[in-house]
């Protein structure tokens, strides 16, 4: 990889080391409805990435193109590409299962399976194949460790996800996503179906995790993505209006309607 | 507010006020719920009659044979001319032939029509396949008992070429394809009513289609599919133009699905349809096999009942 770099540059090279999504030119549509619009994006490993805007702005169309959940939608068309650790995501021979193995996903709405807290955890490790019970022990107890819900469920494992409140759900299905020790984690809106301390316990735990993962947030709380964000993006209409350093974009933001939208003139 | 119709100066309120009818419409009021009851008691009351008048036929049947005789003999011989036995094993036995055939037909291919339904099946195609499959649950059963005694069989004995004409294997498949449809589409329900967000969580994960409904959506709607196989299991059970077309009229106790048996449903049509007197001991039997029957087919439904109760998911 040293090699490969090289020859394009060494001041390319400290950049592309360290880029985990590189969106080039992306376009997208529902149908006849043109939801992104020539996005270029770069984002960088072990930083928290915020993506802030209007409803309606393709944020969350966005988050969601990272892990192609968005294919779900029967009508999506997309042009343009984007690498993930230099490999197009939208290549034919690129596997979803693949991608989303590596990108983890956490919803706006909890959304544990129906069954045993035990079980949700371990739901994503069996599925790629670890059956080893103590193994399997192992990384149930890290997981939700490092999802801080440990010392509340440590002693149910066997209970119902869904017994839990909105908040220790939030976090199961966060604890869900490392069992797999995934390499980026996506997180759209996980705190707007939240009370403020789960918000609060949620927006602590997302410091933490930057330390081993990439995060990637969409949020319409504009305090949160101040408060826990490296890098913001303000989608506006399915463009990219600004991406920069968090301060700068919350003090001295290039674009009037940046300026407009964080300080509450619309959105 | 207060606004004056313009017609004849007064307001809607006033014209409310002045409307006819009134105290019609508190009359009809108070006479609905009564006439409503009148009509919902008609078919509670009907139950209640069945239910009685099987009950006071047997109890006089239970005169004539004695309810250990009945409820452990191993020979039901009605008709014999010496010594008439009323022995009901070889018929539950019967029933019970038929009815596990049937389930090991309807169940796999049931719900592996409903997870094709659920998960795989586009719009377009479910409401194409669906109705069809809906469509094989409306077959008259007469229908489905000539299909398997013309059809079923002589396929079959192409394959067995000890299977009698009248056998508890043809019946079984046939009383299986009948169930299917219940099973296919009671599950499809059940399954589709699984949120798309815990989908959604599954394949986030890098699930394949296949794992999120065999490991996700299949266990959450465990509890509507186990109730949909027990309500077939009991129309199974309750089955009886197939069963008296093509099984025939021998009750025996004993495991063979080859040779022809006898079901309770089946021996009732015989006696039905064949001159045995008012008032003789056959006569009265068919009503303690009927309330057997109905005992069967009540408990499965208690059962369907409990299951989709204690065992509904939350989510």
């Amino acid at each position: 990889m040293m090699v490969q770099t090289l020859e394009k540059g060494t001041a390319k090279q400290m950049v592309a080391s360290s880029i985990v999504y590189d969106t080039q030119k992306l376009n997208l549509w529902y149908g006849n409805h043109h939801a992104l619009k020539n996005i270029d994006l770069q984002i960088k490993e072990n930083e928290v990435t915020a993506i802030i805007g209007p409803s309606g702005c393709g944020k969350s169309t966005y988050i969601k193109t990272l892990n192609r959940m968005v294919e779900l939608v029967p009508t999506v068309k997309t042009s343009g590409a984007i690498l993930y650790r230099e490999r197009n995501i939208f290549d034919a021979n690129y596997g979803v299962e693949e991608l989303r193995t590596k990108v983890g996903m956490v919803f706006q709405k909890p959304n544990p399976f129906p069954k045993s807290i035990y079980d949700n955890i371990a739901y994503g490790p069996r599925i790629h194949g670890i059956k080893n019970k103590k193994v399997l022990d192992e990384i149930v107890e890290k997981s939700l460790r490092g999802a801080a819900i440990w010392e509340e469920v440590k002693d149910r494992l066997t209970t119902n996800a869904y017994s839990l409140s909105g908040g220790q759900q939030q976090r199961i299905c966060i604890a869900r996503c490392l069992a797999i020790e995934p390499d980026v984690i996506l997180m759209d809106e996980p705190t707007s179906a939240l009370d403020p301390i789960s918000t609060l316990k949620v927006e602590e735990l997302i410091q933490e995790l930057k330390q081993d993962y990439s995060i990637i947030i969409v949020t319409h709380n504009m305090q949160q993505a101040a408060r826990i964000s490296d890098k913001t993006a303000f989608f506006l209409n399915g463009e990219v209006v600004e991406f920069d350093k968090t301060d700068v974009i919350f003090s001295t933001p290039e674009d009037n309607r940046t300026e407009d939208y964080i300080s509450g003139r619309f959105g | 507010m207060g606004q004056k119709h313009s017609a004849d100066k007064l307001s809607v309120q006033e014209l409310i006020q002045n409307s006819s009818g009134k105290k019609q419409r508190k009359i009809i009021e108070k006479m609905i719920p009564i006439i409503l009851l009148l009509i919902a008691s008609v078919s509670v009351l009907t139950t209640f009659g069945i239910v009685g008048t099987l009950i006071v036929e047997t109890v006089i049947f239970f005169k004539e044979v004695k309810i250990p005789d009945f409820l452990f003999g191993t020979e039901w011989y009605p008709f014999a001319n010496t010594e008439q036995l009323f022995g009901i094993l070889p018929l539950i036995v019967g029933t019970l032939k038929v009815t596990a055939i049937a389930v090991v037909v309807a169940v796999p291919f049931g719900i592996a029509s409903a997870i094709f339904l659920s998960e795989y099946a586009t719009d377009k195609s479910r409401r194409i396949i669906k109705p069809v499959l809906e469509v094989l649950a409306g077959v008259p059963t007469i229908v489905y008992g000539f299909f398997a005694l013309t059809f079923v069989t002589p396929l079959l004995q192409q394959f067995i070429p000890d299977l009698k004409i009248f056998n508890a294997l043809s019946p079984g498949i046939v009383v299986g394809v009948m169930i299917l449809p219940m099973i296919a589409s009671l599950s499809e329900d059940a399954m589709s009513s699984v949120p798309n967000s815990i989908r959604e969580g599954a394949l986030a994960m890098g699930s394949t289609k296949l794992e999120v409904a065999l490991k996700v959506v299949l266990p959450a709607a465990l509890s509507g599919i186990t109730a949909s196989v027990v309500l077939a299991v009991s129309r199974a059970i309750g089955e009886t133009m197939i069963v008296s077309l093509a099984g025939g009229s021998t009750p025996k106790f004993d495991l063979n699905i080859t040779e022809s048996i006898q079901t309770m449903t089946a021996y009732i049509v015989q006696v039905s349809s064949g001159d045995a007197g008012y008032g003789t001991t056959i006569y009265y039997s068919i009503y303690a096999v009927g309330f057997t029957l109905f005992l069967f087919t009540l408990l499965m439904n208690y059962l369907a009942h409990v299951i989709s109760k204690k065992y509904r998911e939350e989510y």
